[in-house]
């Protein structure tokens, strides 16, 4: 006897349908699952054995040969632990093959026969979407989210209440579709008294999603302002809240709660962190901090200590905008469209730009520590924005503009910039190349300066880039120890 | 590749030179020939990890020299040393830097563009013959050749029992002037220099001090410079010391944008500089940019 379930496959950011065939013929009983299954996906066979078992179903006393197709394509996870048991099911004639036949299903059964979340569950609702399949059984716990793709979802509790529902018994209560509403806030630019000059920096990177570097001594708030940074973001679209929560589904940390994930994201993975934990990779492939920032922010703090090829390993998704990592079947592609903050002491004691302390690093350990950050990866941040240690009159500061105000301004400006680009003129080019004449400035760097010079005329509103928006674009120019 | 050299006693080998207790035999040049010592030599020294006051003091004491047509000598080392050459070729002046080195090595490396820069319009020297490698030991002699090159030396920033003193010794050994910047007494940067005005060293209020003792012309001042009336208000706030954006922002009460865009005007017009997150006045000065839009 023979019975079929549908399923999904995630490859990166995608699902392929995945026909699971369970076959059972006469002969000494056993179960072998075939069809290129990985080692958490071989190990279905004593889930859905004692899931069966604990849903008081009975396992049938058969050969029982459960065939995934393609065989081509690898099967990853436990997300085919529900379609193997229902497949059985149905073959055993248990549930109507029919009624199986009408749904997608996936997630994870523990051994006492409850249903577990798995990862993509909204990729894989929206390629059972695709293919005409109108429900997906899925456990409880992942039904607002299968919700976001436009499928009915089935929410289910334990293998009982599936068999149930598939014989026509039990009816699950519907899911309420999850509501794009603020889950929470980002912390707020009104907490952060003076630092006038940062603050400024931050409005500009929000608009033209620059890339930025902190540098100044420890505790003048560097940290504290790159967190604020999404706050003051454009407000991400339908369609972006969907890829955004897309990657985080995949990777697997989507809160269950809240699945939509409707503002910008922020991400600050540890100095420590392995470069596949930032750019991707590992089974799965798994997306990295780089991807799950997208349309976000990715805060490096302390930029230097981070290891050397995971800096080198960011240049590739800086420059794309995506990451491409290789796996046995091609090639899995995430998105990866982030603002970069890196944030860095400027010498390795600390002390420089501390008018109270001297610095006491010698001429070698300094170069040394310029030396760790790459020209390639230095080249990559349009802004470079000190933050020297006040002398302690900025505490009597008044408390600062609040992030929604700032935002205000950056929605519309970033809208102009994306419509049309502000042109520059002579007098803009005369004063670039009297900076270049005048100044330690490349011609890498006069490039980086135009482009900040747009975004801040952009902000005035302005059609051109003007002698003053140069000026002020030219303020936040690398220090020639940093970008000669 | 082979060098030209000037031998003890023989056709273009530098007087002063010659005064030393115990002069090189032999100095190998790199770029140019010795006429440039024709020109009156000053050498500016001091600490290779400096502060950035120290490297602005550094930067525009050799320019100022150069300005006025004096030549400007030093090691070629980090901080100070860099500086200096950098000032005076920053003022189109001639520099020499002398190294501790084999004369085809570029010691330290990171200055390998600076000296390739000095060999083009002044001269590299040493006493090195090719493939020397650099060594602590050399630089005490190595600064011998400093000091002895140059009518007076001048000692920006230096910790206690430095390189720079020792080539302030040297000089002092020459009966030639001694400058010294002075500094903040709870500096260590200072320490050294400041000692040396306690033995005797002439204090460097500014570049005039040392073409003064030299006999040369101050070069004419820059015009009043046409600034706008931010940059006018910054400025006249930096007056008071080093300050932040931000302290620039609460003194002026100028937005942090329009401040900015001052402080561009100032560091383009040579009127200020900025360093790790401070901005400082200098005392130069060129025709500033119309930034006002
Ligand atoms: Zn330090």
């Amino acid at each position: 006897m023979l019975a079929r379930a549908v399923t999904h496959a995630l490859v990166g950011l995608e699902a392929r349908p995945v026909e699971v065939e369970a076959h059972l013929q006469r002969g000494v009983p056993g179960f072998a699952i075939v069809g290129l299954p990985d080692k958490a996906c071989q190990e279905a066979k004593e889930r859905v054995r004692s899931g069966i078992a604990s849903a008081e179903l009975e396992w049938p006393l058969r050969r029982i040969t459960v065939n995934l197709a393609p065989a081509g394509l690898r099967k990853e996870g436990s997300g085919y632990d529900l379609p193997i048991a229902l497949a059985v099911l149905a073959a055993s004639r248990q549930i109507p093959p029919e009624r199986l036949a009408e749904h997608a299903a996936v997630g994870e059964l523990a051994l006492d026969g409850r249903l577990r979340p798995v990862p993509g569950i909204i990729v894989a609702a929206e390629a059972a979407r695709r293919a005409g399949l109108g429900l997906l059984l899925c456990p409880l716990e992942s039904a607002p989210e299968a919700a976001l793709a436009g499928i009915e979802p089935v929410p289910l509790r334990h293998l009982a209440e599936a068999s149930a529902y598939l014989q026509g018994r039990f009816r699950p209560a519907p899911v309420e579709p999850a509501v794009a509403t603020a889950n929470g806030s980002w912390p707020d630019l009104a907490d952060v008294r003076g630092q006038e000059r940062a603050r400024r920096a931050l409005e500009i990177v929000a608009t033209g999603g620059h890339n930025v570097l902190l540098g100044g001594p420890p505790g003048t708030g560097k940290t504290m302002l790159a967190r604020r940074l999404p706050g003051i973001l454009p407000a991400l679209t339908l369609d972006q809240a969907l890829e955004v929560t897309r990657i985080h589904s995949v990777a697997g940390v989507l809160p269950s709660t809240h699945p939509l994930i409707d503002r910008p994201p922020f991400r600050a993975p540890h100095h420590t962190a392995s470069a596949a934990a930032v750019v991707g990779g590992g089974r799965g492939p798994r997306p990295g901090e780089v991807s799950l920032a997208h349309h976000g922010v990715l805060l490096l703090d302390e930029l230097p200590e981070f290891q050397r090829p995971v800096l080198e390993a960011l240049r590739q998704p800086i420059e794309d905008g995506s990451v491409a990592l290789a796996r046995a079947a091609g090639q899995a592609v995430f998105p990866a469209r982030f603002v970069l903050v890196g944030t860095m002491n400027l010498c390795p004691c600390g002390a420089r730009g501390d008018p109270s302390v001297e610095c006491r690093c010698t001429p070698q350990k300094l170069a040394a520590y310029g030396a760790k950050l790459s020209r390639a990866l230095l080249d990559r941040f349009d802004l470079v924005v000190h933050m020297p240690r006040a002398r302690g009159r900025e505490l009597d500061a008044a408390p600062g503009e609040p992030s929604a105000e700032i935002r205000a301004r950056v929605e519309p400006a970033s809208g102009r910039l994306r419509e049309s680009r502000p042109s520059l003129g002579k007098e803009g080019r005369d004063l670039l190349t009297r900076a270049v004449d005048t100044l330690p400035l490349s011609a890498r760097g006069r490039a980086r300066v135009a482009r900040v010079a747009a975004t801040v005329a952009g902000l005035a509103g302005a059609e051109s880039i003007e002698p003053a928006h140069i000026a002020e674009a030219l303020s936040y120019r690398a220090p020639p120890e940093l970008a000669p | 590749m082979t060098y030209p050299s000037v031998s003890k006693g023989g056709r273009g080998y530098p007087p002063l030179l010659a005064e030393l207790h115990d002069p090189p035999a032999r100095l190998f040049l790199r770029g140019g020939s010795m006429d440039v010592m024709a020109l009156p030599a000053v050498a500016v020294v001091g600490a290779r990890s400096c502060s950035s006051y120290g490297a602005q003091v550094a930067r525009e004491v050799a320019r100022e020299l150069s300005a006025a047509g004096a030549v400007v000598v030093s090691g070629l080392a980090r901080g100070i040393d860099g500086e200096a050459h950098r000032g005076a070729l920053a003022a189109g002046g001639l520099t020499v830097a002398v190294l501790g080195c084999g004369i085809d090595r570029d010691y330290p490396r990171a200055h390998a563009e600076l000296a390739r820069r000095i060999a083009e319009s002044g001269l590299i020297v040493s006493e090195y013959p090719p493939g020397v490698e650099p060594s602590p030991w050399r630089f005490p002699a190595r600064n011998r050749i400093v000091a002895g090159l140059a009518r007076a030396t001048v000692v920006v920033e230096a910790r206690e029992r430095s390189g720079a003193l020792i080539t302030a010794d040297f000089a002092l050994e020459l009966g030639r002037e001694v400058f010294a910047v002075p500094g903040e007494i709870t500096s260590a940067l200072s320490a050294g220099t400041n000692d040396l005005i306690r033995q005797g060293a002439t204090p460097l209020l500014s570049a005039g001090d040392v073409l003064d003792a030299l006999g040369l012309e101050r070069a004419p001042p820059a015009p009043p410079p046409d600034l706008s009336p931010e940059g006018q208000a910054v400025l006249a706030c930096l007056s008071s010391g080093a300050l932040t954006l931000d302290e620039i922002v609460r003194a002026t009460r100028v937005g942090s944008a329009e401040a900015a865009v001052a402080l561009t005007e100032l560091e383009l017009a040579g009127l200020a500089v900025h360093a790790d997150g401070l901005y400082r006045r200098t005392t130069g000065g060129r025709d500033p940019p119309a930034v006002a839009g």
